[in-house]
Formats: structure tokens, sequence, C-alpha cells
């Protein structure tokens, strides 16, 4: 038996009103994932309500600045940071910025292609 | 209002067996607010996808950590089976299913000594150790591993555990479920135990959503919810009941774990039981294209794998999100407002694996 | 009993039970069949084909096709057993004893046999070589399929066709060590 699972496409201005409606339904923040794709990157958010497992995606350019989710899921900083770190994702108004020293790498965002 | 200062706790302190350090700021005997950093030990073993097949990734993912080694090289060979839409062996499937509840089995023994040692009770932290030093023999024993096993590939196992291995552990496990119990009942009715345990670190059931809580974490603050009931190996065709708590306190998450190791040794029964006879993998050709996540119950709750492939024989991403990674936010919420005291026993009762946080 | 005294029964019976550890430097421990401790090679069988080598995560073999050596970091290897999986000849397989604790790494080199010179086939030099079957002998047995570790050939028996995957081919020589009919050469 395999696991069926949602993967919706929205746009990154429409990230923070889904978080809310997840939120609302009592669903719990299950992850973040940054991918680098060509020219910007692609970002996972997975949420689970119950068994159900619902993921919403955003694809974003270089330069595109997204809002943090952390106020709605406290949980989601910790991903914030890793991709911002890690990927060079331009994350606005975390309530906690590590600056670029969560995971203490010398080398500035090695997972950008 | 008293005094302010804060503290910093680790990354080097006797309780942690690996680096986290946590800012505590305390206001006299109070913690009013906690921060973690981490990043002691990051490897950047998720980067090393674009240098290695994803057949040889396998063995690095595996050594993401040496607690969860084996669930970890299942969760990342699931995925990928889910990318190349293949079934495996109906064998290969149960024997999976054996060797996670005995990695879980091994996991909670390991935890429930260090609870021990974490308050001090030293002896009762040898006994644990002493039983799971039993189930890493029968791991070297089946798979040649005592730590990292690796005895996953892409498409079913490579090792067989014929009938009178298989016979032969579930005697074993029988006489230490015998012992176990006994050990247990300490845990669950010491004077000690439950005067540290008790009332310690409440996380309600409501903060347990919010914040993201997984596993016997989220179990012990009442919900019920277990990501082997998704159904991957063979844990569809296994009888199991939740555990769950209502305490929401550090006792309740040690209780839920200590009946999860029962039910860990009631599973391998009915895996036993029910083992078919047959192949043990079958050939995957060619390179994946696409993209899967893929989600297991580990010991410590829910790891996710997103694996990303592109056609070649490297992979775009293999992402995995480890169960402390989100356990994190749920501590800081049950440090809020604890003793200073409690704050090591506070930190082990998430079953804190940081290897597994930094990758 | 009371539940401060539970833990006591395991007290007391320690005192009169044997001990849980073994006395290491007399009793030494008995590793399992199936325990992998180091990687160990039948020189003679090997191929240089250096399949193992590229399949090591930590890159702690080294192949060396022109001089025939087969060399392994023992502190770098992390007994995964990819290499014995992979190794077309089967030459390769696990031994369960360790190799022993010491202050400086430790590097194994074993050299094979130097090829005899038959008058009449001096050993190629196949490295970067692609196999090429001739079609006119070739009876589409599948047996340098089966047997290719990198699975770049496919043989497709009803249609009479024998493809390669060129940029799969590992440039390993077993298919054409393993044709019956001894129809593959390199170009």
């Amino acid at each position: 038996m395999r696991e069926e699972y949602e993967l919706t496409v929205i746009d990154s201005s429409e990230l923070s009103g889904y978080a809310l409606k997840m939120k609302r339904d009592n669903a719990r923040l299950v992850q973040i994932c940054a991918v680098s794709v060509p020219g910007g990157y692609e970002l996972s958010y997975s949420f689970a309500k119950g068994y159900e497992f619902i993921n919403y995606r955003i694809v974003i350019d270089e330069d595109t600045r997204i809002a943090s989710i952390g106020d709605i899921y406290p949980s989601a900083v910790f991903y914030e940071n890793e991709m911002k770190e890690l990927f060079g994702v331009k994350v606005d108004s975390m309530y906690l910025d590590y600056n670029n020293k969560l995971y203490r790498i010398e080398q500035e965002t090695p997972f950008k292609k | 209002m008293g005094k302010r200062s804060v503290v910093p706790f680790g990354p080097q302190h006797p309780v942690l067996p690996e680096p986290i350090h946590i800012d505590l700021v305390l206001e006299d005997e109070k913690v009013i607010e906690a921060i973690p950093s981490i990043g002691y030990i990051h490897r950047g073993l998720e980067k090393l996808i674009e240098k290695r097949d994803f057949n040889d990734y396998l063995y690095v993912i595996e050594r993401i950590c040496g607690i969860c080694s084996y669930m970890h090289g299942m969760g990342y060979c699931e995925a990928l089976e889910r990318i190349f839409d293949v079934e495996i062996p109906d064998r290969a499937k149960y024997l999976r299913t054996i060797w996670c509840e005995m990695s879980r089995i091994h996991s909670h023994l390991l935890w429930l000594g260090l609870l021990a040692d974490a308050f001090g009770f030293e002896a009762l932290f040898y006994q644990c150790w002493r039983m799971r030093e039993k189930v890493l023999d029968m791991f070297e024993a089946s798979t040649g591993g005592r730590v990292i096993f690796s005895v996953n590939k892409i498409g079913g196992v490579l090792k067989d555990m014929d009938k009178d291995m298989l016979a032969s552990f579930v005697k074993e496990f029988d006489a230490m479920e015998d012992e176990i119990r006994k050990l247990c009942d300490v845990f669950l009715t010491d004077y000690t135990v439950e005067s540290r345990l008790r009332k310690v670190g409440i996380l309600t059931k409501e903060d347990a959503i919010a914040t993201g809580a997984v596993g016997p974490m989220m179990r012990a603050s009442g919900i019920e919810i277990d990501t082997r009931k998704t159904g991957y190996a063979a844990y569809s065709n296994i009888d199991f009941k939740i555990i769950t708590s209502n305490d929401c306190d550090s006792y309740a998450r040690c209780e839920v774990r200590i009946k999860e190791l029962f039910q860990s040794f009631d599973i391998i029964r009915q895996a036993v039981a029910q083992i078919p006879d047959g192949e043990l993998s079958i050939a995957v050709k060619g390179n994946p294209d696409g993209e899967a996540f893929m989600r297991v119950e580990q010991p410590r709750g829910e790891a996710i794998y997103y694996v990303k492939a592109n056609g070649t024989k490297n992979l775009d991403r293999a992402r995995v999100r480890t169960p402390t990674f989100t356990n994190l936010t749920p501590l800081v919420k049950i440090l809020q407002g604890c003793d200073y005291a409690d704050v090591p026993i506070l930190i082990l009762t998430i079953d804190p694996c940081v290897s597994c946080t930094e990758r | 009993m009371s539940g401060i005294m539970k833990f006591s029964r395991f007290a007391i019976k320690n005192l009169f039970s044997k001990p849980a550890t073994r006395e290491y430097p007399y009793v030494k421990k008995e590793y399992k069949e199936r325990y992998r401790g180091r990687v160990a090679i039948d020189i003679d069988d090997c191929l240089f084909c250096g399949l193992c080598s590229r399949k090591c995560p930590s890159g702690a073999i080294t192949v060396d096709r022109n001089e025939r050596t087969w060399k392994i970091d023992r502190m770098g290897c992390v007994q995964c057993a990819n290499c014995v999986e992979g190794c077309p000849k089967k030459c390769l397989h696990m031994e369960n004893v360790y190799t022993e604790p010491d202050v400086t790494k430790v590097e194994d080199v074993f050299k094979g046999k130097p090829v005899e010179k038959k008058a009449e086939a001096p050993a190629e030099d196949i490295s970067g070589k692609l196999p090429k079957a001739d079609l006119d002998s070739c009876v589409f047995c599948g047996l340098c399929a089966k047997n290719c570790p990198a699975e770049a050939i496919a043989v497709d028996r009803p249609n009479k066709a024998w493809t390669l995957t060129e940029d799969m081919c590992q440039h390993c020589g077993v298919c054409s060590e393993k044709c019956p009919k001894k129809c593959i050469s390199f170009v």
C-alpha cells in the first residue's frame, strides 16, 4: 500500500493565506523543502491533517522575497533559516533570524546552483 | 520581578550525547526563554547527492545517524521505488518491517538508558543498555552490522533471515520482554523516577499541533497519529493500536516509549508469523525521473524523505527532514517556564538526535 | 513491594550473577558469520575493471589497470559492502574480522599476476574503448547484457538487436570475456 498525497502549485503571494487556512483546519506543518532549479527555487510546504498529507509548491525566481510563516507556525522558522542559509532564499520578517549562523558553515549558500 | 540572566547550555554537557547549544534566559530559577542553536556537526550530506550515483548514495544516507540508520536507508529506497513505480516482493517488505521494529527497540532502550542517566539513576542506565546490546547482537547476526546495517537496496533487501534465525530471534525477544517488563516497572512506579518526571514539561494537545511535534512527543500529548498506519513496508497487514497518553508531561512521553517497546515485540511476532517465502528483491533498471515524498515513522517520530530526479544517475535533490528538527520548536515551548534543574531532562524527553537534525 | 524498593531486586540479582561483560583481553569476541569486518579480494580473479572504486561511497579503493594493483585505504573504508555487491567477477567479499587499530593509516595493496603474454592475443588496453558485437556471429544469447555491471547493454533476441548505451559503459571488458562466441571486440 502506498500513501497518496496532494501537490498543488500556488503563487508565492498566496502562501500566507494557505498557511492560515491550514492552521484553521488544525493541520500541522510537516516540512518546508527548498530545491534549487535553474533561475530560482522550488519551495514545497507540506502539511498534515490527521493522515492527510497536503503539499503546496511555490516556484520563485532568485530575487523574489517570500514572507515568513513563522508567526502562523512557529516551527517554520527553522526551515526558513535553513533555506536562507543553504540556498539563499530571501525570507522576510522571521521572528528568529540566525543570520546565516544556523549551520555555521563557511561557504555562502552552498546548495544554490 | 527577579533578575534576568542568560545561561548557555551545551554544546558540551554531560547529559548531551551530541552537541546542541541552548541559550537559556533565566529569571531566578525559572527559564523564561530558550533559544536553540545547532550547526556543530553539519556535514552537508544532502549536497553529496550531486557527486554520487543514486544507488551509492543509499550508503551515504544510511550514515546520517547511527541510531535511525536503517530507516533512513529504507525511506530513501521507498521514495525511489515510488518514482520507479515498482512494487517490492512481499518477503522484502516483511524483512524491512522486522528490521524497523528491531531498530525501534534498540533506539527506545538507548533512550531509556540515557533518561535514567540524566536523572542520576546510573544502575538503571546500565540495565537498559545491557538489554540493548542483545538487540545489537541480533543485528550483527542478521545484517552484518551492529550500527549501520546496509541491507537495503532500491527494489528490495540484500540479506535474508531464514526460519531458524527468525525463530531464534523471537525466542530471544520473548525472554527479553520479561526482563524489560521488570525494568520498565522501575521507570513507571519508582518514586525517584516519578518525582523527576511527573508534571514536568507539559505540552498540551493544542501546542503539540501548533509547534509541529512528531512521534512519541506528539502521542504523549494525546494525538493519535502514527505514520506506520500509512502502510509502508508491511505495516498495512499488521494489527497494532496507536499508543497515546493524555498526561502531556515527561512521564507520559516515557510511558509511551515503554509501551511502544512492547508493541514492537508484538509487531515482530506478527511479522514472523506472516512472512511469506519468495524473492528478496526485484531488478530496477534505468535512471529515475520525477519526484516523490515518502514518510516513515522513526523511533523519534515522523521523518520525511523528498527525492527529485532528473533522469540521470545523479539526483537533483535528496532531502531528509528528521524528527528532531521539527521537535526543536516543542522543546522551546516546554522549556519556557520550567525549572532550571529540569532542563536536562526536558531536552532528553524529545529524544534529540542532533546528527540527524543537521545532516 | 513499595515503589522506592523497585530496583533492589535487580541490585541483589546482580550481586550473585555473572558479569554481563566479557573479560576482554582473555576472552575474545566471536564475530558472527555475516559480520562486515573488512573487504577481502581474490586478486587472481580480479579484472581491474575499477567498478568497485567508482561505487565506493568514501573513495577508499584505488584500482590501477596498467599496474594491475588494487589498493584499499583501510581507515577510509566504511564497510558498506557496496563494492562486494557491485563486483562483476564476485572476487570481493567481506571477512568477519576487523582491521587492527593503528596509529598510522593502513593502506593495503594487492598486486595481480602480470598478464601472461599469449602469442596470439596480447592484453588489450580497452580503457576508453567501447565494445562492439559482430552481429554476424552473435547468437543474441544476452549473456553480455546479463553480466554487464553497468547495465549498458541491451539484447533483443526476437528482433536480433544488440544495443549499447555508450555513456553508461564502464569499459570493464566483462561482456567480451563472458561472450560464448567471442564476438565482442573493442573499438
